[in-house]
């Protein structure tokens, strides 16, 4: 039979087949961006789910080919119009007993190696370094708790590229300005805890989501087997910029990761030797705009101009422009009067002396607002308490 | 039972609509209902794949972006799915088990006319200050505490949205139990009413767990409780918890009743009795039972001790095995079978077929290890849509095309309900199918914009929810047009048409089966 006349008997059928069928075999898998399947892992455990994905993959579409081989042959061959007259048999208590055993012993033969790889992924024993990460709205922190290094990795796509003003670069929404760097070849054990709702860390290649939770902390271990840079992004709602906290892990040698962790030292140092001296406006103020746009521009927006009825304005707003210590506090500790639905979380321990008074500096002389203030480190310190 | 009274004439105008305790009338309110929920949502699932038409965003902000997704869910799972489904039952049963009416026509008035204040409270929360929900139809803690005011209407709309359930799934527990025809033992009853009877339990026992969760998040809110607050001793996974216990029990009412619809139109259009009755109902009990057992599936990466991974891995997989034998079975009742292939049967086909494309990713997705890689991902997003509109509403559009010549009198265009079905499906597998490879790649759910590989697939996408929303105007038409005219039906209908509904006149009067048939 003719290529045309099965198409045009059996319209029904070719299209099912192609539609169903056609996007696992005709598209070549050879396209990154008509990526079929995982990424590439780059973990062990990356690596282990990726087999145990194409076994379960494979078991399925060869039960469904079969399954679906019977409807399709009744379809054609047991139709009225081809003059077929109806069986009517409607039990067989043999074949229900067949068809539940032989379905049960497929699953099992799929619980196995599944349970094998999740012992496998539990266990968080003798680990070479820990490292600790907690979910924010909407960034990451990661600390090294041994190393006592710490800081955050916020989005780094500028905003233009997100409004569509300028072209998107290869990147976009999957770079941070500071990435989380590891050590390949080591054991490492993460702990993972959120801030103010729940979050979830993932990075594909690295075969790693676990959710991040405030009040819980949980565990999940990663050894990197190649240096490389690998990207994620959180995989839990949390709020308005959910889309917009990558993740990006660079794992580099042990001895770079080394050199690493004692330059992060040196710049640790020298951001408190910064937090004693005096800043003049100008250098407040250049540092302010870019903490501002990084940190408080998500809620209160680029310009100061908030989200009516959720985020306040700071432009013209009585805490931007009355007492410094109410900002300076308001900064520090948070604010919720019940007047706008999401709650102004406490930036005390997200941001330094020195951003803060750069940032409440900017508020206070941009956005609309022009109070003269000029805040300095010091004072902020002064209000911790 | 009653004495011989005259119904005054069948009523008309307004009031007919509003006090009702007719079982057709009220099917008639809910499967409007349904309709306008649809459109509803509808529009916002085009709204939400028109910003993800590509990388940027270009239509709406963030925050409203995550009011759509949340709001779209809920809307179609409370306001379409599950009244339709309510509808189809208040029309169906009485007439497929020989009674006159539901068991308690009164509180069926009631229990539909909840809808449509819950509905306004639910749509209404997009306006107030601050927006709609936005954490997502899960309403997880504590984002769903940050809400506003928009939060606290959906939250009072879900408490009235689940009494309209429990009250129906009361009647319709009552209707079945009490009031079949005299000679229809329950093992001789249509697989509709089983599945119905089947998933009025799940209903009663799933959604006062919800409104439990939904109070607790109340209180939360506003009443100084700490459920779910960690600071305060509180635990936010534990509304994971509650919440799931419910959800997953959910899921399967959504798909039970549709099941049902599947086993009245494969033998008909089979011209065959359907296959193993006595196993399909036990299949679905089975199916209804281990529904409970299965819930932190949802879960797997918040951190649950091993055993509870473990556990709930197996009792999801589990479920395929008495799911896969209703697939065999409907199968088994085409093989062999004369079968024509008029648009019902087109659906509940097709339906079988769709829904199965999403049980696999299903058993995919309830492997713990992989799931890691799946969850929150468009992987689930595939599957869950693949499933509930390969079941649900392939399975409406069954019923519906169907029970309508029944119902109105008339045959639907038959060339009409065909396209209806193609386009549909086209647009529905045009949709949906990508989304699973975007899952693979890495692309999170819930997210107004993405990293630039995904553009392609996405664009699929969206070209897709066109495609099929446009290609539901045809449905709109034929129905429409079968209410107000067209061949005439036969008591029959269907060839192979086989119980005591196709035994009554198209359309039936107004009160059928006054007095009860006898049933062999």
């Amino acid at each position: 039979m003719s290529m045309t006349l099965i198409i045009k008997r059996f319209p029904g059928i070719v299209s099912r087949l192609t539609l169903g069928l056609g996007f696992w075999f005709a598209v070549p898998a050879a396209f990154a961006d008509y990526a079929l399947n995982f990424q590439r892992p780059v973990t062990p455990v990356a690596q282990k789910i990726l087999e145990l994905h194409n076994m379960i993959i494979v078991i399925c579409l060869v039960i469904f080919v079969i399954v679906f081989a019977f409807m399709f042959y009744s379809i054609i061959a047991h139709r009225k119009s081809r003059g077929h007259k109806a069986a009517q048999f409607h039990e067989n208590a043999k074949l229900e007993v067949v068809w539940t055993i032989i379905p049960f012993l497929i699953l099992v033969s799929m619980a196995i190696p599944s349970t094998a790889t999740l012992l496998e992924m539990s266990d968080t024993s003798k680990s070479d370094l820990t490292i600790k990460i907690t979910g924010y709205q909407w960034k990451w922190r990661y600390d090294y708790p041994d190393q006592d290094v710490g800081f955050f990795s916020t989005l780094a796509t500028p905003r233009d590229q997100i409004e569509n003003k300028t072209a998107k670069d290869e990147h976009y929404l999957l770079e941070v300005d500071k990435p989380l760097v590891i050590p390949t070849g080591k054991k490492i054990r993460f702990v993972v805890t959120g801030n103010d709702v729940i979050h979830s860390w993932w990075v594909p290649q690295l075969g790693i989501k676990k959710d991040a939770i405030p009040g819980f902390v949980n565990e999940f271990w990663v050894r990197a087997d190649e240096a490389g840079t690998f990207r994620g992004q959180c995989a839990e709602l949390c709020g308005k910029d959910h889309g917009f906290m990558p993740i990006v892990v660079q794992a580099v040698s042990p001895e770079d990761f080394s050199k690493w962790i004692a330059m992060e030292k040196q710049q640790a140092a020298a951001e408190s030797a910064g937090a004693a001296k005096t800043w003049s406006k100008d250098e407040l103020l250049v540092k302010g705009k870019k903490a501002y746009a990084g940190t408080c521009a998500a809620c209160h927006g680029p310009e100061g101009k908030g989200i009516a009825g959720v985020f306040p304005a700071l432009d013209g707003s009585k805490v931007a422009t009355g007492p410094l210590d109410e900002h300076i506090k308001t900064v520090l500790h948070g604010r919720h009067t019940g007047k706008y639905s999401a709650q102004m979380p406490a930036f005390a321990s997200q941001l330094s002396d020195v951003d803060i008074a750069a940032i409440i500096t900017f508020e206070r002389n941009d956005l609309g607002n022009k109070t003269g203030d000029v805040v300095q480190p010091s004072q902020v310190k002064a209000l911790r308490k | 039972m009653a004495t011989a009274h005259h119904h005054a004439e069948h009523p008309t105008g307004l009031s007919r609509w509003l006090f009702t305790t007719n079982h057709k009338d009220i099917g008639t309110l809910y499967l409007v209902f349904a309709f306008i929920m649809a459109i509803v949502g509808g529009l916002m699932s085009l709204v939400i794949r028109s910003e993800l038409w590509k990388p940027g965003l270009q239509i709406v902000d963030p925050l409203f972006f995550n009011e759509m997704t949340t709001v779209h869910a809920l809307v179609m799972i409370f306001g379409f799915a599950m009244p339709a489904f309510v509808g189809l039952a208040n029309w169906q049963i009485p007439m497929m088990i020989g009674a006159p009416d539901m068991a308690l026509p009164r509180m069926n008035n009631w229990s539909f006319w909840i809808l449509p204040f819950a509905a306004t409270l639910l749509i209404s929360s997009l306006f107030m200050p601050g927006g709609g929900p936005s954490g997502g139809w899960t309403l997880y803690p504590p984002l769903s505490v940050q809400g506003g005011m928009g939060t606290d209407f959906t939250l009072l709309s879900i408490h009235l949205l689940g009494m309209s359930s429990i009250l129906g799934s009361i009647n319709i527990i009552a209707t079945i139990l009490n009031m079949r025809a005299p000679g229809m033992t329950l093992m001789k009853m249509p697989m509709f009413a089983w599945t119905w009877l089947i998933t009025a339990f799940l209903l009663i026992a799933a959604m006062p767990v919800l409104a439990g969760a939904v109070t607790m998040l109340i209180t939360d809110r506003h009443f100084g409780t700490h459920f779910f607050d960690a600071a305060a001793g509180g635990d936010p996974v534990l509304w994971q918890h509650v919440f799931w216990f419910f959800g997953h029990p959910e899921v399967y009412i959504l798909v039970l009743p549709a099941f049902g619809v599947f086993s009245q139109v494969i033998p008909t259009f089979a011209r065959k009795p359907l296959f193993g009755y006595d196993s399909m109902v036990y299949a679905t009990a089975s199916i209804a039972f281990l529904s409970f057992i299965v819930w932190a599936h949802h879960m797997y990466t918040v951190g649950m001790p091993m055993a509870g991974e473990l556990f709930f891995m197996y009792a999801t997989m589990l479920i395929a095995v008495p799911t896969g034998v209703k697939v065999f079975n409907w199968i088994s009742t085409m093989w062999r079978g004369s079968m024509t292939f008029e648009t019902p049967m087109l659906w509940a086909v097709g339906g079988v077929f769709t829904f199965t494309i999403g049980g696999l990713s299903g058993l995919m997705c309830a492997i713990t290890p992989a799931d890691f890689q799946y969850q929150d991902t468009y992987f689930v997003v595939a599957h869950f849509h693949y499933v509930i509109f390969g079941a649900t509403i392939y399975g409406l559009f069954a019923a519906i095309y169907f029970w309508l010549p029944k119902w109105t009198g008339h045959m639907y265009n038959e060339t009409l309900g065909k396209w209806h079905f193609w386009l549909t499906t086209i647009g529905f597998n045009l949709t949906f199918f990508p989304q699973h490879f975007l899952g693979l790649a890495g692309m999170p759910r819930r997210i107004p914009d993405y990293a630039l590989q995904f553009t392609e697939f996405n664009q699929w996408s969206t070209v897709g929810a066109f495609f099929t929303i446009a290609s539901q105007l045809i449905f709109f038409y034929v129905a429409f047009k079968t209410m107000k005219g067209g061949a005439k039906a036969t008591e029959k209908v269907w060839d192979g048409a086989d119980g005591l509904e196709w035994t009554l006149p198209s359309p039936p009067p107004y009160h059928s089966f006054a007095v009860a048939p006898k049933v062999k």
